[in-house]
């Protein structure tokens, strides 16, 4: 017993440690926020010692972040609602129906996903631009209004709902789509739920593809202007780490609120983003 | 990844050669839309690039004009290509190593009946929430010659370094941005495959006599090999297309020491407009990903994970 303790004991500690060093960066981001210029370059406590919460208000004036906020919504909305719908509809096609070159499209798509994105990005640029969608939230959302990731993970999900649910359906007279809207849509909300979690996250802090198609800060999301600002405001670290925060603020409270949908997600598909 | 490739439940049983109409069409309906985004934006590009980089193309030009392999030779004689490379190989051998490090540990103390599991978890996963721009900033800041590390040292009496003014220290910290943030996203995929482990092996080896290093040394570490296998994958993956950390983190300095593939990529397609250079670029980068993958896949003997 005692020794068990003990091993406990120290599970505790080297953990503590571990989540020390994760949570420190956090920390400094949140005390910087809150102090003068001058404080910022002497600091090294990593709790909070003055409370100048002005600084968030004064970041917000130094750059349209109101604007940055609005575009990222934009987009994110745009992205999660796409890929709710047209991930789910290709899921139900490829967890359900027959039809022919079935595995073969499977087969494609999953390759697909292992390609890196750089391969894909230039020609995929040069498409947006020749659709004239460059600083447009069209350029931002219609390229990834859908996603293999979605596919896989409702496929999933669709696949473990027994068929007899549907079968019954059917005898009492529901058309195929029908079924889907209102046997299967409903049946798998937490798998939907796991999906437009983990498709916020992805847009809200997507920067690559974002910085390629955006130029004027009417379209920026919040990632490319928080990018900006640190080459314009560099020295005026309070004011730098105060802007991040309310950057950051969005997907840290969708993780704290869906936390077990967003580790289930990984557990049944092993990917991210 | 559990994924099978069985068709729905009703066709099992002999082939059918015919197809049902009605689902045929619905299939293709229910279809349609994710396959042109996809086909459109992912899969035609794929094979557009392999186009591009066989041109001196700049983005603009109608005419792209074909100059068979010599963006290619023109990597092999680049040093800057070299350097990047060179770099990214460190960069990703460092992601590795400590990302099944990390992961194995986190995962290994997290396995077990203690208090707090959840709180561990979350606040472990926190980086991997977080936008690259803002845990990027962070560290850069953190990292400054007035920021916070140095500052830290200075009450211990030690003169930190410009950590991201020097060649090796910036890649090191920047090995240190990626791991910390992927740390809670190989946890949980470790903690998984732990709890997926059948219990028997271990009671069994424990009757045995089989101690704690025992059990793991022979037991755990080869049954958790094709998630080791995965996780390494990924891990290669990231830094292979590593570009927001380093773009805010150090920009690719200092002199190109941090300059991996992927801001190499950038620089020569979207700063200097090179389109066909830099879709070379991406292609050996892919050749390289899949390659090393497929070594990986041969050597850990992912597809056979029974004990032996």
């Amino acid at each position: 017993m005692r020794r068990s303790l003990r091993v406990n004991l120290a599970r505790h500690v080297v953990l503590i440690a571990g989540a020390a060093f994760v949570v420190v960066p956090f920390l400094w981001m949140f005390t910087t926020a809150l102090q003068t210029r001058a404080e910022t370059y002497t600091n090294t406590s990593i709790f909070p010692t003055s409370w100048h919460w002005e600084n968030f208000v004064k970041a917000w004036e130094a750059a349209p972040f109101g604007q940055y906020y609005l575009n990222s919504i934009v987009m994110a909305v745009g992205i999660v609602a796409g890929h709710l719908v047209l991930d789910a509809l290709a899921a139900y096609a490829f967890a359900r129906l027959s039809f022919p070159f079935k595995n073969a499209i499977f087969v494609v798509l999953l390759a697909a996903l292992l390609i890196p994105t750089f391969v894909t990005i230039i020609p995929a640029y040069a498409i947006v631009a020749d659709l004239g969608w460059i600083d447009t939230y069209w350029g931002l959302i219609v390229p990834r209004l859908a996603d293999v990731f979605g596919i896989i993970l409702l496929r999933q999900f669709f696949t473990s709902i027994p068929q007899e649910i549907e079968d019954a359906a059917r005898i009492d007279g529901c058309s195929r789509i029908g079924i889907f809207f209102r046997v299967i849509v409903p049946l798998s909300t937490p798998a939907f739920a796991t999906l437009a979690i983990f498709s916020f996250l992805f847009a809200w802090n997507d920067f690559l593809w974002p910085l390629l198609v955006t130029n004027t800060d009417e379209v920026r999301t919040i990632q490319i202007g928080l990018a900006s600002f640190v080459g314009r405001y560099g020295t005026s670290w309070n004011y730098l780490m105060a802007g991040t925060l309310t950057a950051t603020i969005p997907s840290i409270v969708v993780f704290l609120f869906f936390q077990r949908a967003l580790v289930r997600g990984i557990a049944t598909t092993g990917l991210k983003d | 990844m559990a994924l099978t490739f069985s068709s729905s439940r009703r066709s099992s049983g002999p082939p059918r050669p015919r197809y049902d109409r009605e689902q045929v069409l619905t299939a293709g309906l229910f279809l349609l839309p994710a396959l042109v985004v996809l086909g459109v934006f992912v899969i035609y590009p794929i094979v557009a690039a392999g186009q591009i980089s066989l041109t001196s193309w700049n983005g603009f030009d109608p005419v792209k004009e074909f100059i068979g392999f010599d963006n290619y030779v023109r990597l092999a004689q680049d040093p800057e290509f070299w350097n990047s490379l060179l770099v990214t190989c460190v960069y990703a051998v460092g992601v590795c190593l400590l990302s099944v490090a990390t992961g194995l540990v986190v995962a290994l103390l997290l396995d077990a009946p203690i208090r707090g599991r959840g709180i561990y978890r979350g606040i472990y996963f926190l980086p991997a929430v977080t936008s690259s721009v803002a845990a990027a900033i962070v560290w850069k800041y953190m990292l400054d010659p007035a920021g916070f590390v140095n500052g830290l040292l200075a009450q211990v009496g030690i003169a930190g370094p410009d950590w991201l003014q020097d060649r090796w220290l910036a890649l090191g910290a920047l090995t240190a941005l990626t791991v910390w943030k992927n740390l809670g996203f190989n946890a949980v995929l470790y903690l998984t495959a732990l709890q997926a482990l059948p219990q028997g092996v271990f009671e069994a080896a424990q009757i045995d006599g089989a101690g704690w290093w025992q059990r793991l040394r022979h037991i755990t570490l080869p049954l958790l090999a094709p998630m080791t296998f995965f996780v390494v994958v990924q891990a290669l993956i990231t830094s292979f297309q590593a570009f927001d950390l380093v773009y805010v983190l150090t920009g690719g300095g200092p002199q190109g020491g941090t300059e991996v593939l992927g801001m190499l990529m950038y620089r020569e397609a979207f700063r200097l407009g090179d389109f066909g250079y830099g879709t070379a670029i991406a292609f050996v980068t892919l050749a390289l990903v899949l390659g090393v993958t497929l070594v990986q896949w041969r050597a850990s003997g992912a597809g056979k994970s029974s004990l032996r």
